[in-house]
């Protein structure tokens, strides 16, 4: 291949890819990027306790720096919180807020991370990194002690480090082993974040187990006398201090009153947390919490509440004048409190945003700027005048042409100023296939329909027949040649869906034998015995969740349970790379629209850049909460949306692996996104039948589609970006009119500000038509490049 | 949240299961152990759900769940993969259950002889919903014809389905029709189906053959989910060929071609009545192609029976238009045939029976329902009033749909012929004026003579006969009687009014109104003979007010109310199907009254003695009546 390989790979952030030598670390679910993104959690928790001490600093919090805010803590000794900022910067866009790193914290993040490694017993790591480091031999000895001492919990992960391995990693549901697993989590992540015995232990200092309900009831019974403006606001806290005090009361083994809490009060909180709150009702014992994920998830993570300063000033009065600490206490350790000037919102507006597992998004979360421009056409240019004649030949004529388009095209186009530079991440360059294909592309285009509310597409169906190994992910290339199927039996199989066979590259004894100056070389290597309608590709172990054509359709990806991704020829219809490093289900992976770079996703919480050139990622998205479900790329390619089971979407730039959107509002695990043609905003689709329309630019929800009544598994917007076509379990396609759904938008500055959206209950209006299935859940939906809507699934009798 | 109940292992089923290990446990450790299984097992029904929705399923299986056992470093369970549910059974004495875990012999299952099939092959299919700007799916719901093709399994099935119609085994073909009737997937294969049936004339020496597609046409004439659309042009001429044609089979005199011409016709007559409206003119097309066999002389008389069977089976209507004037023309030649008694024509002669026989009983049903369309009082209607005025409704109602719905100007003349002029809206093909019954009678009977008289009751029936007139009815009658050459005429004129009734038609409208031979076809001639001496004092009665009107439904109504009918004395049973009537299923039906014996029977006999030789009723119409049969077939 003849990419460029510039860039990429050199970029800041490979730390990912290096560990990965190290099994342990690897393994390890939680990436040290995990405290990147977290490690702004803990300053504003104690930004936010600095705030109870003295009320007036709030307003400065976000711009203190971090280390005043440590004096009370309780047990928060052994976290080792100052040497954070280290690891922080790195990755996160905090850095602003912060005061640059010292040298002598970087020293000492670098001496903890040599002390895991000699515990871990590996002398030779640990012997490279301090020579690299430049750190003296006996750096560690002196620290060692001191930096074990963390807690009980450490102790004994540390003592068990021997059997950490890849089997005991496996292994989470085990009270043992999954003990052991969080060890080297821990003691990765111990420099700079509270590790999960330390934040369960945190639990420890409680009141009486039989105030519980008495203060819950109280907070209740002060939430609903308040005036009607604050009580939606403030009715926020029931769903995390319900899960917390329950928590406490599980951990310090008050069975009896855990259930009886539960049940007095589960049934307050809002319908959409109900799926987490029946795994919290089948959380009865002290030692179910260490290896419960979810729980882990609300420990590690702050809840994040938006509350109008009037409320919160409500709230922390009540509080103070009822010396309610139990329930200050926990505020102030687990909540983040995102206090905003201005009118409180009505509680649609807090509905409509609320629903993900760690509640909404921090404001200056979406702050980060985004180029959802398209990048500039690469520099073939269509001679626009071409009669068909003219393309018949495209061997010759094209370029000679192509001197006199270039430089008219390149003046006419004026770059996009939401666009990314054109060279912000490198891209491949067109082959001449490749260029032949946009000239394809553009001819097509010319013919394309235009859709609109009144002139909508006919919809082909692609039904899987006799799929009874279980069709599991449908792709369909651009040009709508071909359609692959992933099936649950582990195998990939392609289809051509024109009358054009798929055929193999001849074997290389034969490739010999032709004549490589003949004009049609292309064609004579290929094997014209092996024609056939349909190929299959075994190679995978486990059910394949998800596959994607590259743009030239020379290779399909493919993502499988047994946590590889594979990439197939489909010259050779042969599986030429496994990309491995997820270790657990990949659950989705996508080309990048311009080839060469893709991305993947599962049930690790991480999605991964790579190249296909690449056997390690080049990138790791780290930041979700849970499986990360669904991948896309934007269609400049410089950034990658990810959808996941926490119930929240997020936008990671791929030239630095930030974060730079988190999109809350769904009540159920997404399962399908959608970036519209023009770049600038994103469809989303979950568990709970909604999508939900994003304008990127703004980091706003700007639309809700209520219709579906199961999952939606695909969404695709029609080529001109008006109809935005979505597929369901509920086997209809849907057709709603994205123009019209956009166009309504009034982003004014207040909104764009605060991001307090009202959304109108228009979905009636917007919804265009409704068509259904014969019992086929709708897997995949395809915009042919003339506006045809191809869907796809499996008849499911 | 509160009621969702998790379900719970209890402490005893965990006793159990480790005295089954062989380990003894204690209470509190078993409480402790169940608790600690209903949790893991919560977890991991709640990580094998995220399987099952990146499978996008919503049918949580055994896989799933062994999935995120995998993941969480437990072994799978194995054996459970299957996709049906699986048997769950009890044993009550222990309050035991447990799953069903049968033997499954080996060696059998290794040496049997019928391996099972694979599955069959996973495929993509196309199928397009065309929308138009409303966002409505157009009517077409499959892939255009341009790319269509037919799928394997549509060309298996035409393929089986044509053998086992053509086949030997008529049981394979009963089946095969069956479906074919009922299949409501096969609009793919209609044309297919039609060009096979096109392939009759490549077989008119197999009788049998020809036998088999006729109903082949049947059935899918018969499937209610086949549109046949221009199709029907092509099914009507391949009936009509088997109908027409001197047929190969035909030379060998051994060969039943008349029961196939009797059938064909009859389809033809069903495929008219339930499809006619799918193609214009083709009532027309059908009588004119009918009319030329009839007239051409050359033809040989298997060809002219076909065509008096198909006018016969199309209803009186077309006997009246076709037959009745072409009759003086061909009823020369048909008594040259039948004259001439020389042994080399003993064939021709038999087959010239066969038509006479076809003939007057296409007369005679003429003759029936013509004097039942006439004498139809218009009771709401003032006795002056013309029928033509009654209105669209009451002529539906009088005249008992005895032409296509889709061209009313073939019939509008007909009912009232007698009494008003053609009119404009007769026929352009031929020139034609409607005979008034008493002059076709006796024009008829100059040709039958008793043969035909013996049809209807001929004895008191001139008495009996003038009561029912009305008097300028009678008048009109009387006239043409008296050119009669025949005196017996005069004498013996049948009564017509009578026995003609019953008749399930008169409620519903020509386009479902079963065609008129199967009334005709249902009585034999002698019950008919015997039957008909009676006549209807109910008709009598009413007979002052008779006059041209059009609406009839009174009159059965009166048959059956009047005080004065006392016991009707004669049986008429109409026995068989009713045909073409596609809203109410084909519900046979029989309707006898039979209040009192016979009366006296004895007088038909004699005039059949009396019958001129030509019409020597007695063998032919006996003949006449088991190939009659026939008509019968259960369409």
């Amino acid at each position: 291949m003849n990419f460029k390989k510039a860039g990429l790979d050199s970029c800041p952030l490979t730390l990912g890819s290096t560990d990965q030598s190290e099994g342990s670390i690897l393994r390890s679910r939680w990436f040290p990027f995990f405290n990147f993104a977290h490690a702004q959690f803990i300053f504003k928790m104690a930004a936010v306790q600095g705030g109870m001490v003295d009320a007036k600093d709030e307003l400065d919090i976000k711009s203190e720096p971090p280390s005043d805010g440590f004096g009370n803590s309780n047990a928060n000794d052994g976290r080792l919180l100052s040497s954070s900022p280290g690891a922080g910067t790195g990755g996160t866009a905090t850095g602003n807020n912060k005061p640059a790193p010292g040298p002598p914290e970087e020293q000492q993040t670098l001496l903890a991370v040599l002390q895991f490694l000699k515990k871990s017993k590996l002398a030779e790591s640990a012997e490279i990194l301090r020579r690299e480091a430049g750190l003296p031999e006996d750096a560690l000895d002196p620290k060692g002690t001191d930096a074990s001492g963390s807690g009980p919990g450490l102790a004994a992960g540390s003592g068990q480090v021997d059997g950490v391995d890849a089997s005991s990693l496996l292994s989470r549901v085990t009270v043992s082993s999954s003990a052991a697993a969080q060890a080297p989590k821990k003691a990765a992540a111990g420099e700079d974040q509270p590790d999960v015995s330390v934040v369960l232990s945190a639990y420890s200092q409680q009141g009486d187990p039989s105030l519980y309900d008495a203060y819950y009831s109280g907070l209740k019974r002060f939430i609903e006398s308040v005036l009607d403006c604050h009580r939606a606001e403030l009715s926020q806290l029931f769903y995390p201090l319900f899960v917390h005090m329950y928590l406490e009361l599980v951990y310090n083994n008050n069975e009896s009153v855990a259930k009886a809490f539960f049940e007095k009060f589960s049934g307050d909180q809002e319908c959409y947390y109900e799926q987490d709150l029946r795994i919290l009702s089948s959380l009865t014992k002290k030692e179910h919490m260490k290896g419960n994920e979810t729980l882990l998830d609300f420990r590690t993570s702050k809840f994040v509440l938006r509350i109008s300063r009037d409320s919160y000033q409500l709230l922390k009065r009540h509080l103070q004048e009822r010396q309610n600490n139990q329930i200050w206490n926990i505020i102030q350790e687990h909540l983040y409190i995102d206090i905003f000037d201005g009118m409180p919102r009505s509680k649609s507006q807090i509905d409509a945003m609320s629903g993900s597992l760690a509640g909404e998004a921090r404001r200056e979360a979406n702050k980060a700027k985004v180029f959802y421009g398209l990048l500039k056409e690469p520099e073939i240019e269509l001679p626009l005048d071409d009669e068909d004649e003219e393309a018949e030949n495209e061997e010759g004529k094209p370029k000679k042409k192509k001197p006199k388009k270039d430089s008219m095209g390149s003046k006419s186009k004026k770059q996009d100023p939401n666009a990314p530079l054109q060279t912000r991440i490198p891209l491949p360059e067109l082959k001449d296939s490749d260029k032949l294909d946009k000239i394809m592309y553009m001819k097509e285009s010319t013919k394309r329909i235009r859709l609109g509310s009144d002139n909508l597409p006919s919809i082909c169906f692609y039904t899987f027949l006799n799929a009874y190994q279980g069709l599991t992910a449908v792709d369909v290339t651009d040009d709508s040649s071909l359609i692959a199927g992933g099936f649950a039996d582990s195998t990939v199989r392609v289809w051509s869906v024109t009358p054009k066979k798929l055929r193999k590259v001849k074997s290389a004894a034969d490739l010999n034998l032709i004549d490589k100056e003949s004009d049609d070389v292309l064609e004579r290597i290929m094997d014209e015995k092996t024609a056939s309608e349909l190929k299959i590709l075994y190679g995978h172990s486990g059910p394949v969740y998800g596959i994607s054509f590259s743009p030239d359709r020379n290779y399909l990806l493919s993502s499988s349970e047994d946590g590889t991704i594979r990439l197939w020829s489909l010259q050779t219809f042969t599986c030429l790379v496994g990309y491995k490093g997820h270790n657990y289900p990949v659950w989705d992976t996508q080309f990048s629209p311009y080839g060469y770079y893709f991305v993947s996703g599962g049930h690790d919480r991480v999605a991964r850049l790579w190249a296909t050139d690449h056997y390690q990622p080049l990138r790791i998205f780290a930041g979700h909460l849970a499986d990360i479900t669904c991948t896309r790329f934007h269609p400049n390619s410089n950034y990658v949306a990810t959808g996941s089971s926490d119930r929240t979407i997020r936008l990671w730039d791929v030239l630095n692996g930030n974060c730079v959107r988190i999109f809350t509002g769904h009540k159920g695990p997404i399962h399908a996104l959608a970036f519209s043609p023009n770049g600038k905003f994103l469809a989303s689709g979950a568990t709970d039948g909604r999508v939900l329309l994003w304008d990127i630019g703004h980091g706003l929800m700007v639309g809700e589609l209520k219709g579906h009544t199961d999952t939606i598994y695909s969404l695709r917007f029609s080529r001109d970006g008006e109809i935005l076509a979505s597929g369901s379990m509920d086997n209809t396609v849907r057709l709603w009119d994205a123009m019209k759904a956009f166009d309504d938008l009034e982003t004014d500055d207040f909104t764009a500000a605060t991001g307090h959206i009202h959304l109108q209950d228009n979905s009636q209006e917007l919804l265009l038509g409704t068509y259904m299935t014969k019992s086929t859940p709708v897997l995949h939906l395809h915009f042919t490049r003339r506006n045809l809507l191809l869907a796809a699934g499996a008849y499911n009798p | 949240m509160s009621e969702r109940r998790f379900a719970e292992v209890s402490r005893d089923s965990v006793k159990l299961m480790a005295e089954s290990a062989g380990l003894e446990l204690g209470d509190e450790v078993a409480a402790l152990l169940a608790e600690d299984v209903c949790y893991r097992l919560r977890e991991a029904a709640q990580s094998s759900a995220q399987f099952m929705r990146h499978a996008k399923r919503k049918k949580l299986t055994v896989d799933d769940f062994n999935k995120a056992l995998r993941w969480s470093n437990v072994e799978a369970i194995c054996g459970y993969g299957a996709q049906d549910a699986m048997l769950f059974r009890s044993v009550k004495e222990g309050e035991l259950f447990f799953v069903e875990d049968r033997d499954i012999n080996l060696i059998e299952l290794a040496l049997a002889t019928n391996i099972p099939k694979g599955c069959a092959e996973t495929m993509v299919r196309a199928n397009v919903a065309y929308l138009d700007g409303k966002g409505n799916v157009g009517p077409q719901g499959t892939v255009p014809a341009a790319v269509q093709s037919l799928s394997d399994d549509l060309l298996k099935y035409y393929q089986q389905i044509t053998r086992a119609i053509l086949g030997e085994d008529p049981h394979l073909m009963k089946v095969a029709l069956q479906d074919l009737q009922s299949n409501s997937k096969i609009a793919a294969l209609l044309p297919y189906f039609v060009y096979v049936i096109s392939g009759v004339k490549s077989v008119s020496h197999d009788l049998e053959q020809l036998n088999r597609l006729l109903h082949m046409v049947k059935s899918l004439v018969q499937n209610p989910y086949l549109y046949l659309g221009s199709y029907v042009r092509s099914l009507v001429s391949s009936v009509m060929y088997c109908i027409l044609e001197p047929l190969a089979a035909s030379i060998n005199p051994l060969n039943d071609h008349w029961t196939l011409r009797d059938y064909a016709a009859l389809l033809l007559s069903h495929i008219f009545w339930t499809h006619g409206d799918l193609v214009s003119g083709l009532y027309r097309q059908i009588l004119l192609s009918l009319q030329k066999v009839l007239s051409d002389p050359v033809r040989p008389l298997c060809s002219h029976y076909g065509a008096v069977v198909g006018l016969h089976a199309l209803g009186w209507k077309a006997v009246e238009r076709v037959l009745f004037p072409h009759l003086p023309a061909y009823w020369a030649n048909l008594q040259a045939v039948l004259d001439d008694y020389s042994v080399s024509n003993a064939q021709v002669k038999a087959d010239g029976h066969k038509v006479y026989g076809a003939i007057l009983v296409a007369v005679e049903r003429l003759l029936k329902m013509k004097a039942l369309s006439l004498p139809q009082p218009a009771e709401g209607c003032s006795s002056s009033q013309p029928g033509c005025l009654a209105g669209p409704m009451g002529y539906r109602v009088s005249s008992p749909g005895l032409s296509p719905p889709p061209e009313p100007l073939a019939e509008a003349g007909l009912g009232i012929a007698s009494h008003l002029q053609a009119g404009g809206a007769g026929c352009q093909w031929e020139e034609w004026s409607p005979v008034p019954l008493p002059a076709m009678y006796s024009e008829l009977y100059s040709f039958f003579g008793d043969s035909l008289a013996v049809r209807f009751s001929t004895e008191q029936s001139f008495g009996g006969f003038s009561p029912c007139t009305p008097s300028h009815f009678r008048e009109t009658r009387k006239e043409p009687l008296g050119h009669v050459s025949n005196p017996d005429t005069t004498r013996k004129m049948p009564q017509l009014t009578a026995n003609l009734n019953i008749s399930p038609r008169q409620d519903g409208s020509p386009r479902t109104d079963p065609p008129p031979p199967s009334l005709a076809a249902t009585g034999s001639v002698r019950s008919l003979a015997r039957s008909s001496m009676q006549r209807s004092r109910a008709s009598s009665s009413r007979s002052g007010q008779r006059s041209i009107g059009l609406s009839r439904d009174v009159f059965p109504k009166a048959r059956f109310t009047s005080p004065h009918s006392g016991p009707p004395t004669f049986s008429f049973v109409i026995g068989g199907r009713q045909m073409g009537r596609r809203c109410q299923g084909r519900r046979p039906f029989q309707t006898i009254f039979v209040p009192t014996p016979p009366p006296p029977v004895v007088l038909p006999r004699v005039y059949t003695h009396k019958l001129p030789v030509i019409g020597r009723v007695c063998k032919p119409l006996r003949r006449w009546t088991r190939s009659h049969y026939s008509l019968h077939l259960p369409l």
